[in-house]
């Protein structure tokens, strides 16, 4: 396939989402504003107010409501879309769960934003790490031409007749959503054809017969049904084996996308930056990811063999893909933007720790909480981590496994 | 506002079942037959969406359905969102060709303890947007699901799990929020009360409720016979006795004009036939302490709010 002649924009992040969504023949927009989703929705709705969109936008009271309407809007099988950020994102925490537990293909941006108290409406992953396990596929962009292309590849992801299941796209507050970039953005056309119309899986309904699986007073069905312990588990493994089929899907979406568009970020799960004989990487995911490609690169310069794992696909984990590509490293820095208090270092540092313990490779794995409601993380604090990770490696010692970075001590 | 639906005992008997029988709902259940009437009204073709509640329970455990019509329940405080949802989906989808081209009415139900309390803001959210849906509220008086659990909707001196009639407290001290008022102050198109005993009643408001173009509320009191501790034969009796006592009278408020319903107007213009509150008091046993020396202060005062609560209705019906 040719690689498809593209206009380039000065967007910024959230700007960018909406041209997305303005692309993908979306049927129903729900949402509610909250900083720094804002101008997402503010462009979304200059789009309907001007003709540009045919899509019925709910502007809603809340965001518990702003996700209950996408939810049963999906349900009746129409494209939907909602973005949140922070405070909203944990009000919606319930409909999070049974968006996914009733299968429906919802694509929504998270702006990622610190949670209260105190109040902050500057960046950090606290948002929406703790809803890693609500059987929500989590993406995270590293700018916003990423921001752009995963949202369209969202649609694809989360419509798969196999898959059934919501998809969230991170993009940091402030560094991605209200800074300008130029973005290349695809044609109309080439869009709406990428993403196509929607696809259900089909279920056997009331009357015995094979029906797609929407609300449709043809074939009628009930959802959200009472479901105790005889059926209630084997239903969250169905969810689990959709999660598993995930990966595959990412990928296939993220190659035909790249094919089109010239544009790649790793295979769509992982992203490996001067990995290959890397003896010391950071691992992250997010805006804090092009901060570490430059100071990588100051390092090969003088010659350190340094390397960055970026995660795009954090839920699901793509095991194998990290197991590979941390195989040959010495030391491993995972920089965490939240905390779990009490816990043993930050989420991503759970996982790749986790991970690397039955892989038969075991690096020195460290962790740093970093950038906490928006604290900058400017090249010299991730130079600190990589002059860490080269100590380790000298003294063979790690004297404090988790490190805080970049703060009053 | 005049609705064309004209029919019999017969039509209604003849008309397919929408809530159908095997249900699990208790002997007795008076949400169970508000919405089995409800939907006699319903016109075409439907979606129903349903609150967490006594209903959504009973008619559902997977893999069984009670329900013939396309019928989705998500949560507890939602269901007006969630009828937001597939109002805009609806119409959407028809606009794109994507559906049949044919009108979809949408019915959401929930309870009390969904509509008084927890789903008030979804569902004043949703009133204010101007969705096309019909909103029903049975209401049984307190969290029945949970077990009997005092809500907005519980009247006062009634005695439920957490307003227990104790030894210092009798029952629910607050009076019940007169839930159907503020929805007619959203300057919503259609509100009314409705009760299962006037079933013909209360099939021609929710025909209207659903005929009506925007958002429509339908208020129908449920007796239930756990709750309100009465025998299970007594539904259909104690849901006249509460409308000719005047605690539930039933009314519309068709553009937030207010008009009496003929059992309620016959009591307006004929006082002396409405029934003091004592009789439907003494039938249940949620009211059975107020019938001691120590509290039976507190049937005044539910005559008192009854009496104050009628006078202001007949004012806003024009009616002095």
């Amino acid at each position: 396939m040719e690689i498809v002649k593209q206009k380039v924009l000065a967007l910024n992040g959230d700007e960018a989402v909406a041209y997305a969504v303005k692309q993908s023949d979306v049927d129903v927009v729900s949402a509610y504003p909250i900083t720094p989703q804002t101008i997402i929705v503010e462009r979304f709705s200059e789009y309907v107010a001007n003709g540009e969109v045919d899509t019925e936008f709910i502007c809603v009271e809340s965001e518990h409501s702003a996700l209950s309407a996408c939810l049963t809007a999906s349900a009746m099988g129409a494209r939907v879309f909602t973005a949140t950020a922070s405070a909203g994102l944990a009000l919606m925490h319930e409909i999070l769960y049974v968006t996914s537990g009733c299968r429906a293909p919802v694509v929504m941006a998270v702006v990622n934003r610190a949670l209260s108290a105190p109040i902050n409406i500057h960046c950090d992953h606290s948002d929406s790490m703790v809803e890693r396990d609500c059987s929500w596929i989590q993406l995270y962009a590293e700018n916003s031409q990423e921001v752009y292309d995963s949202i369209i590849q969202a649609f694809r992801i989360a419509e798969n007749p196999e898959i059934s299941l919501p998809v969230m796209v991170g993009l940091d507050g402030f560094s991605l959503s209200h800074t300008l970039e130029n973005v290349q953005v695809l044609p109309d056309d080439v869009v709406r054809k990428f993403v196509g119309t929607r696809q259900f899986p089909f279920i056997k309904g009331h009357e015995g017969k094979m029906v797609p699986f929407k609300l449709d007073p043809e074939n009628p069905l009930s959802m959200g049904p009472l479901d105790l312990y005889d059926y209630y588990f084997e239903h969250k493994r169905q969810q689990e084996e959709a999660m598993q089929k995930a990966p595959k899907v990412i990928q296939q979406v993220h190659e035909e996308y790249a094919q089109m568009s010239g544009r790649h970020y790793g295979n769509g799960l992982i992203e490996r930056y001067n990995l290959e004989d890397a003896e010391i990487a950071a691992v992250c995911l997010g805006s804090t990811a092009g901060t570490v490609k430059t100071v990588v690169d100051e390092l090969r310069a003088e010659g350190v063999k340094a390397g960055l794992l970026r995660i795009r696909t954090f839920r699901p984990l793509p095991v194998e893909e990290i197991i590979k590509a941390l195989e040959n490293v010495k030391a491993v820095a995972v920089m965490d933007r939240s905390l779990s208090f009490g816990g043993y270092g930050g989420a991503v540092f759970h996982e790749i720790r986790h991970i690397l313990y039955d892989a038969h490779i075991h690096p020195y794995v460290v962790n740093y909480i970093y950038g906490l409601g928006g604290r900058d993380t400017p090249r010299n604090l991730i130079h600190k981590i990589y002059q860490d990770l080269q100590e380790i490696l000298q003294t063979r010692r790690v004297e404090k496994p988790v490190k805080f970075i970049g703060l009053r001590e | 506002m005049a609705s064309e639906y004209e029919f019999t005992a017969k039509d209604i008997v003849e008309k397919p079942e929408i809530l159908m029988s095997g249900h699990r709902a208790c002997a007795g259940c008076g949400p169970a037959t508000a919405l089995r009437l409800v939907l006699k009204a319903v016109r075409g073709p439907t979606i129903l969406t349903h609150a967490t509640g006594c209903m959504e329970v009973v008619s559902t455990i997977y893999p069984y359905t009670a329900w013939k019509i396309p019928w989705i329940h998500t949560a507890f405080e939602n269901v007006a969102a969630n009828a937001s949802g597939i109002e805009a989906a609806l119409k959407v989808l028809r606009r794109k060709g994507r559906i049949k081209d044919e009108h979809v009415d949408v019915i959401a139900f929930a309870g009390d303890g969904g509509t008084f309390d927890i789903g008030i803001q979804d569902l004043s959210g949703a009133v204010e947007r101007g969705h096309d849906f019909m909103y029903v509220l049975y209401d049984n008086e307190a969290y029945m699901n949970t077990g009997i659990q005092r809500s907005g909707g519980t009247p006062h001196g009634a005695a439920t799990t957490t307003s227990p009639a104790g030894s210092v407290i009798p029952g629910k001290p607050e009076y019940k929020k007169p839930i159907s008022d503020i929805m007619v102050a959203h300057g919503m198109p259609y509100v009314a009360t409705a009760s299962p005993y006037y079933w013909k009643d209360l099939i021609t408001k929710a025909r209207k409720g659903i005929e009506v173009d925007g958002p429509a509320f339908l208020h129908v009191i449920a007796p239930c016979p756990r709750g309100w501790r009465y025998d299970t034969s007594k539904t259909i009796e104690i849901s006249r006795l509460v409308v000719e006592n005047c605690i539930f009278p039933l009314w519309e408020a068709i553009d937030g004009e207010y008009q009496l319903s003929e059992p309620s107007e016959a009591i307006a213009l004929k006082p002396e036939t409405k029934k003091p509150v004592q009789e439907y008091l003494r039938m249940q046993g949620r009211f059975r302490h107020l019938f001691t020396p120590k509290f039976e202060k507190v049937i005044d005062e539910i005559q008192w709010i009854t009496d104050k609560r009628w006078q202001r209705l007949l004012k806003k019906c024009g009616i002095n």
